[in-house]
C-alpha cells in the first residue's frame, strides 16, 4: 500500500492523481501533509503540487464529463467527508477509463458516492447563502461568522459579491480559520484571529454600529411575531434549520442584557 | 426611526400579516445594476424557518391594519378589537434595507388593510416600492398586494416596481365570499387579476422583441384561498385553482388552512385545530397538476370530491388505478414512471438516465434514493419480484400505512378527529 501525501489543496490532489498514474501505484490511500499517520505506512509518496500536471488531469475529466459533472468533483472535494479523496479517485479512474460519459451511471457505487458528497456540499452552500447573518461594525463593515461542515466559502463568494455590491463585507469560517473579504472591488481570502465571543453585550457596544443592536432586536421581534402558535411543529423547524447553525443566527440567540 | 415605536409597530403589523402564506421569492431575475444593493436570483432563499416550520424569506408586513372593511375571517377587520398601527413610507423602506443588508431576507412582501379607500392605500404601497427601486437602488424582491378596486393606473405603476403582485380571492367560491366578506365583491377581485394577466402577457411579448423592455411583475401574479373556514370540497377548491392557472396565468395558488381567530358563528370556533394535513394534501395535489401532468379530475371527482387525509394524492390515484400497474421501470416512459408512488420527479429522470448503462434492480433504486418500500407495490422486474402483484388496493394501503405509522400516527389521529 502506498500513502500519497499532498498539500490539502484541490490542485495538490489533482497532481497526486497524475502521479498515481505516472508511477502506476496500485493500492493507495491519501493523506494531507500534516497527517500524523504518515509514518505508519511502509511506503510514502510525497506530492509537490504542479499546476501543469493538475491541468492535464482536469483536461481529461473535462472531455468526459458535463460541466456539472466536472464541477461536481470539486464540490465533492469541498465536502470534507471521510475518505473523500479515495472516493474521488475511484470515480476519476472510472471516468478516465470509459469512452462515454458515465456520470449518470447511478448503478455504480463510486458514481453515487461521489454524487452524495457533491450534494452535501451544494446543500450546505445553499444553506449558508441563507443563514449567514451580517453584523455592522462601527467602521461600516458587515461581518458574519459561520461554522459549516463543508468548506463552502469558495462556492458562495460570487453570490455575496453580486448581492452586496455596495457594502464592505467579511464572511469568516471559524472552523477552517479563514474568511472572504469584499472591499467594494474584489473578494480576497484572508486569515485572521477572530473573537468568537461576538454575541456579548459588550461586543455589541464596543465593536458594532449604534443601530446594530436595534436591528437585531427588530429581527428577533419579527421572527417571533410571524410564528403561528397553533401550528407549532418543532420537528419541522429543526429539520429545516438544523441546531448546529443556531449559535450564529441572531433569531436563535436570546437578546443580550 | 424612533426605535421603540417602530418595534411596537413591527410586532403588530407582522403579526397581522402572518396569515397570508404567499412568501416565495422565486421566479424573478433582477440583476444588480450599477453596484446597487441586491440581486434576485430566480430561485428563492429561505432565510429562516418559524417554529411552525414555515419558511421566512421576505419581510412580510402590513402597511397598516386599519381597515374600513369587515371580513369575518380577517384579524384586521373593522369590528375586531385589536391594537392598530401604521408604518410611514420611510419606515418600511428603512426596515427592508436594514434587514436585507444583514442577509435576513430576500425582500419585501407588503400588504395592507384598506384605509380611506382602495386607491389611497394602493398609492402608498406603490410609493414604497418606487422609493426602494429608485432611491435605494434596491434589486431584491418586492411583492405587493394589489388592493381590490384600485385603479388600473396604480396597478400599472405597481407592476413596474414590484416583482410579483397578488390579489387574494380568500374564499374558494363566490357564495362564501359573500357570506364572510359582505363589503367585498367577487368582481373586484377578478378584475385586477384580469388586468394584470393582460399587462404581464403584453410585457412578455414586448420582451421578445426588445430584451431591454422595462420589467413588469416579472414573477407574475399569485393568489391565496383560505381552506376550512367554509364548507367547500377539495373538488371545488382545486377546480378554482385550475381556473386560476388556466385562465389567469397564475404562477402560484396558495392554500391557507384557516386559523380560528374569531367568535363569529359563521366560522369554525376558536380552538378548532388548523386543517394542516388537508392543506398539505392540497399542495401535493396542486403539485401533481402543475408538474406531474395530472388532470384535476384524475385526483378528485364527483364520486370522490375530497382528498384522502391518510394517504397522499399520488398514492390515492395509484390505488384507484391499479390496472395501470405494475410498471417496468426499465422500459416504461418517463411520464408513467413519474406516476409511481415513492418515485419523485427528479428520481424518475435519474432512472431514465441510469437505465441506459445497465438494467436496474431494486438495490439500484435504493441507491437512487427512492422510497422503495412504497414503490415496490407498483413495480415490475424481470426477476423474482412479482410476488406483490396480487394484493388488493386495500391491502397495499394498509401495508404502506403501517410502514409510516410510527412516523406520523399522532398527527393523523389529531387531524382525523376534526373531520369525523
Ligand atoms: S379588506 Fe382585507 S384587511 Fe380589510 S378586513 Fe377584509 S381581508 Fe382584512
Amino acid at each position: 500500500m502506498t500513502q500519497v501525501i499532498y498539500d490539502g489543496t484541490y490542485e495538490g490532489w489533482l497532481t497526486a492523481v497524475f502521479e498515481i498514474y505516472e508511477f502506476k501505484f496500485q493500492d493507495i490511500v491519501f493523506a494531507k501533509k500534516e497527517a500524523s499517520a504518515v509514518l505508519l505506512f511502509a511506503e510514502n509518496h510525497f506530492v509537490v503540487t504542479d499546476v501543469s500536471k493538475a491541468n492535464r488531469v482536469l483536461k481529461g475529466l473535462k472531455q468526459r464529463l458535463s460541466s456539472e459533472g466536472f464541477e461536481g468533483i470539486y464540490k465533492a472535494f469541498l465536502s470534507d467527508v471521510n475518505q473523500i479523496e479515495e472516493i474521488m479517485f475511484r470515480f476519476t479512474k472510472y471516468v478516465l477509463s470509459s469512452s462515454i460519459n458515465v456520470e449518470e451511471d447511478f448503478g455504480n457505487s463510486d458514481v453515487w458516492e461521489l454524487r452524495r458528497a457533491t450534494r452535501l456540499t451544494r446543500k450546505e452552500a445553499h444553506r449558508m447563502e441563507a443563514f449567514v447573518r451580517f453584523k455592522l461594525t462601527k467602521d461600516q463593515l458587515y461581518y458574519a461568522i459561520i461554522e459549516p461542515d463543508c468548506d463552502v466559502l469558495p462556492l458562495i463568494e460570487s453570490h455575496f459579491k453580486k448581492r452586496y455590491a455596495d457594502q464592505r463585507w467579511l464572511i469568516y469560517d471559524v472552523k477552517r480559520k479563514y474568511g472572504i473579504y469584499y472591499d467594494l472591488e474584489n473578494v480576497s481570502t484572508i486569515e485572521l484571529q477572530f473573537n468568537t465571543k461576538s454575541n456579548s453585550a459588550n461586543h455589541l457596544t464596543e465593536i458594532c454600529d449604534e443601530k446594530e443592536e436595534f436591528f437585531q432586536n427588530l429581527w428577533r421581534c419579527y421572527f417571533s411575531s410571524v410564528n403561528i402558535e397553533s401550528r407549532k411543529n418543532m420537528k419541522l423547524h429543526i429539520q429545516h434549520m438544523p441546531k448546529r447553525y443556531w449559535k450564529h443566527m441572531i433569531e436563535k440567540i436570546p437578546e443580550t442584557k | 426611526m424612533v426605535n421603540e415605536r417602530v418595534m411596537e409597530k413591527l410586532g403588530i403589523l407582522a403579526d397581522a400579516a402572518k396569515y397570508d402564506v404567499s412568501c416565495s421569492s422565486a421566479l424573478s431575475k433582477r440583476e444588480n445594476k450599477d453596484k446597487g444593493l441586491g440581486n434576485a436570483k430566480g430561485y428563492g432563499i429561505c432565510h429562516a424557518f418559524t417554529e411552525d416550520g414555515r419558511c421566512v424569506s421576505l419581510l412580510k408586513i402590513l402597511l397598516t391594519n386599519h381597515c374600513i372593511f369587515d371580513c369575518a375571517y380577517c384579524v384586521s377587520r373593522k369590528s375586531n378589537d385589536v391594537k392598530r398601527a401604521a408604518f410611514t413610507v420611510q419606515e418600511v423602506v428603512d426596515l427592508t434595507i436594514g434587514f436585507y443588508r444583514r442577509n435576513y431576507i430576500e425582500g419585501l412582501f407588503l400588504s395592507s388593510g384598506i384605509f380611506d379607500n382602495a386607491d389611497y392605500t394602493m398609492e402608498r404601497l406603490v410609493r414604497i416600492a418606487k422609493k426602494l427601486r429608485l432611491e435605494e437602488n434596491f434589486n431584491g424582491y418586492i411583492h405587493l398586494k394589489a388592493i381590490p378596486g384600485a385603479s388600473d393606473e396604480l396597478l400599472k405603476q405597481a407592476g413596474i416596481y414590484a416583482d410579483r403582485l397578488s390579489v387574494n380571492v380568500e374564499m374558494p367560491t363566490e357564495q362564501s365570499l359573500k357570506l364572510l366578506a359582505p363589503d367585498k365583491n367577487h368582481k373586484d377581485v377578478i378584475k385586477p387579476m384580469e388586468y394584470l394577466k393582460n399587462e404581464i402577457a403584453g410585457y412578455k411579448e414586448e420582451k421578445k422583441l426588445n430584451y431591454k423592455a422595462p420589467l413588469f411583475a416579472p414573477a407574475g401574479q399569485s393568489t391565496q384561498m383560505v381552506i376550512g373556514a367554509t364548507k367547500e370540497s377539495d373538488l371545488e377548491i382545486l377546480g378554482m385553482a385550475d381556473y386560476f392557472y388556466q385562465q389567469m396565468n397564475m404562477k402560484r395558488v396558495y392554500y391557507s388552512g384557516y386559523v380560528p381567530i374569531s367568535y363569529d358563528n359563521r366560522l369554525p370556533a376558536i380552538g378548532t385545530p388548523v386543517p394542516i394535513i388537508r392543506e398539505n394534501r392540497l399542495y401535493q395535489a396542486d403539485w401533481l397538476i402543475r408538474y406531474y401532468g395530472f388532470n384535476v379530475n384524475e385526483i378528485v371527482g364527483l364520486n370522490q370530491p375530497n382528498l384522502d387525509l391518510d394517504i397522499d394524492p399520488k398514492l390515492g390515484w395509484a390505488l384507484h388505478n391499479l390496472n395501470q400497474f405494475p410498471v417496468d421501470i426499465n422500459t416504461a416512459d418517463l411520464e408513467l414512471i413519474k406516476r409511481i408512488p415513492g418515485i419523485g420527479y427528479l428520481s424518475a429522470k435519474k432512472i431514465v438516465a441510469a437505465r441506459q448503462f445497465k438494467k436496474l434492480f431494486p438495490e439500484d433504486l435504493r441507491k437512487l434514493g427512492i422510497a422503495y418500500s412504497r414503490a415496490k407495490y407498483f413495480l415490475a422486474f424481470a426477476t423474482p419480484f412479482q410476488m406483490q402483484k396480487d394484493l388488493t388496493s386495500i391491502q397495499i394501503k394498509d401495508q404502506i400505512l403501517n410502514l409510516q405509522k410510527s412516523k406520523y400516527k399522532n398527527d393523523f389521529s389529531n387531524q382525523l378527529a376534526l373531520f369525523n
